[in-house]
């Protein structure tokens, strides 16, 4: 279980995350929404350890882990997508997810055997594979579509079997069908690989329909917490981001 | 066995020859390329054209080693040149002032090297691009002006003079021509498999995540300042292994072995031949030597000719020759397949 306890960051004058605290039990899927500088980018940051915070908790399985370096983090198995696709541009996608595989095995600092070895390949098959990468595996990552780019960055963080996957906008720069390609990729991801996911999300409509749990950000500070209705009915949620549109379509 | 699994075996297995053929290839070739040279004096007499191979191999493996850093890594060090003048004149000090036998002054030399390396790299790999640049240039001016100024040790301005003693070892006499030019050739050839299964290991793609996006190798669990760390020592040993094929070519060391003109050199030789191919370095110093000696025999502008040569390559092909003729095969058969 992840558990975020008291966590505080500012810059400057601003509290950036102010005091947040929030459970994410094992295999939950939990979507992150608040209006732009909310605090929602800085927030993963902090628990994958971009960035240091000022005070506060990453508890993952109970080990401390807030303050750590993004390398020890991920090793204790919290992987994290990016809101623009962080991929290897000159790597092709066999090569990528294979090097990927090696940096989680440890050998990526072994020099007397060829790349790739023998034990790399079933992992970065299987993730290929689950990705709907497979059939573009000997292209080169910079000539890949926008959408393919996030598969192959969510493919990145997936391969390194991490216990808890941050989607930092899996859906951003998407036309409307492909966001939806994109979501029930995650959603199916969620389901058949028993990870706890939180994924950040600007689309309303995305988030009320498939997030069974959702935190709302405002400020730096957690707004409200609960489920779809809970937070489209929630007085301070509407006031502050929704508008009545939402409200209305609740009703 | 399922059916799903059979299949993905299926397009795995050649995954698996293919490394391993790879290395084996790699090794035929060197072999070839090793028999090749070693034959060439049986053929021609001329002591000119194998100097300018002994040359080759001097510049050849400094060069080559260059790249793991600005091609493989994309770290552009300016100051690389610095580890072929440490070679050389650790070499030709401990050859000159201790008289050992000449593999131990080698393996001794490597590990001056290796440390030197580490407490400058440790130093310079946490900066990011013209920073590190910047420092590394610092560092090699260091050196240089240690060299010049330290002129009881290192004889200054004027070089280790009055030659580096080569007795002969285990059959090999240095001091003769021909052993000079095969033992050249061989460690040429051996450093250039080193180099090249350095940057085929997984290491090696290690290498290529750092330069394509450092940030998100850092996320996948690479410690990349130790990465860097790493291959900044390990180039620079094929740097200093370049500096010894160079102070036994000449018989002594000089401080313009560690002047920064060097690492001029070293980039400009990487610019001609290209960096995204392992072999563009050493095709880049046969051209950068050849162009040296002829265009030097004809005029003694010879800076401006250069300048006009490597002003057609970055703005002209906008890459090194042994890149533009890859990217061409690359496109034919692309063509090709399109038919």
């Amino acid at each position: 279980m992840l558990e975020i306890c008291n966590l505080a960051k500012s810059f400057g004058g601003v509290k950036a995350t102010n005091d947040v605290s929030l459970d994410f039990p094992d295999g939950s899927l939990t979507a992150v929404i608040g209006p732009n500088g909310a605090g929602k980018s800085t927030f993963f940051n902090l628990i994958t350890g971009a960035l240091r915070p000022d005070s506060g908790q990453v508890l993952l399985d109970g080990v401390d882990l807030a303050g750590r370096s993004p390398p020890e983090i991920v090793r204790h198995g919290i992987g994290r997508a990016f809101q623009v696709a962080s991929i290897f541009k000159s790597l092709t996608v066999q090569e990528t997810m294979l090097a990927a595989v090696s940096a989680d095995q440890r050998t990526s600092a072994v020099l007397h055997k060829r790349f790739p070895l023998p034990e790399m390949r079933d992992r970065a098959e299987h993730v290929m594979e689950l990705l709907g990468l497979a059939g573009k595996r000997h292209r080169t990552a910079a000539t890949l579509s926008h959408g393919d780019q996030k598969l192959l960055d969510i493919a990145l963080a997936l391969v390194l079997d991490p216990k808890v996957l941050l989607l930092d906008e899996p859906t951003a720069g998407m036309g409307p069908e492909e966001r939806w390609r994109m979501i029930d990729k995650v959603r199916e991801l969620w389901e058949t690989q028993k990870i706890t996911v939180v994924f950040i999300e600007h689309d309303m409509d995305i988030v009320f329909k498939i997030a069974p749990k959702i935190v709302v950000l405002c400020y730096g500070r957690i707004l409200a917490t609960g489920t779809p209705d809970e937070i489209r009915s929630n007085s301070a949620v509407i006031e502050a981001y929704l508008g009545t549109e939402h409200a209305g379509a609740a009703a | 066995m399922t059916e799903l699994e059979a299949g993905r075996a299926e397009t795995l297995a050649p995954v698996r020859s293919g490394a391993v053929l790879r290395r084996y290839r790699d090794v035929l070739i060197a072999l070839i390329a090793l028999a090749v040279l070693a034959s060439l004096p049986l053929f021609t007499g001329s002591k000119a054209l194998l100097d300018f191979v002994i040359r080759c191999s001097a510049y050849g493996l400094f060069a080559t080693s260059l790249n793991l850093l600005v091609g493989y890594t994309g770290l552009t060090s300016f100051g690389h040149g610095m580890f072929f003048g440490l070679g050389a004149y650790s070499f030709g000090l401990i050859m000159q002032k201790l008289g050992v036998p000449i593999p131990v002054a080698f393996v001794a030399t490597l590990a001056i090297t290796a440390i030197v390396s580490a407490i400058i790299g440790a130093i310079c790999v946490r900066l990011k691009e013209i920073y590190f640049a910047f420092v590394t240039l610092a560092f090699q001016m260091l050196i240089h002006s240690t060299i010049l100024s330290w002129a009881s040790f290192t004889g200054g301005d004027q070089g280790l003079r009055g030659g580096i003693p080569r007795p002969p070892f285990l059959g090999i006499d240095l001091a003769n021509h021909v052993h000079l030019y095969v033992a050249s050739c061989a460690l040429l050839i051996l450093g250039l498999l080193a180099m090249r299964q350095i940057a085929q290991s997984p290491f090696g793609y290690t290498l290529r995540m750092i330069r394509d996006n450092a940030a998100r190798a850092s996320f996948l669990g690479i410690d990349v300042w130790r990465a860097k760390l790493t291959v900044f020592v390990l180039a620079a040993l094929f740097a200093s292994m370049g500096g010894m094929v160079m102070a036994l070519f000449v018989s002594g060391a000089y401080p313009e072995f560690a002047y920064w003109t060097i690492s001029g050199e070293g980039i400009f030789i990487n610019m001609l031949g290209g960096v995204s191919t392992f072999l563009g370095p050493m095709v880049g110093t046969v051209l950068l030597l050849l162009l040296n000696d002829t265009v030097t025999r004809f005029t003694e502008y010879h800076g401006i000719v250069l300048g006009v040569v490597i002003l057609f390559f970055a703005l002209g092909l906008r890459k090194g020759l042994l890149d533009f003729a890859a990217e061409w095969f690359a496109q034919r058969r692309d063509a090709g397949e399109g038919r």
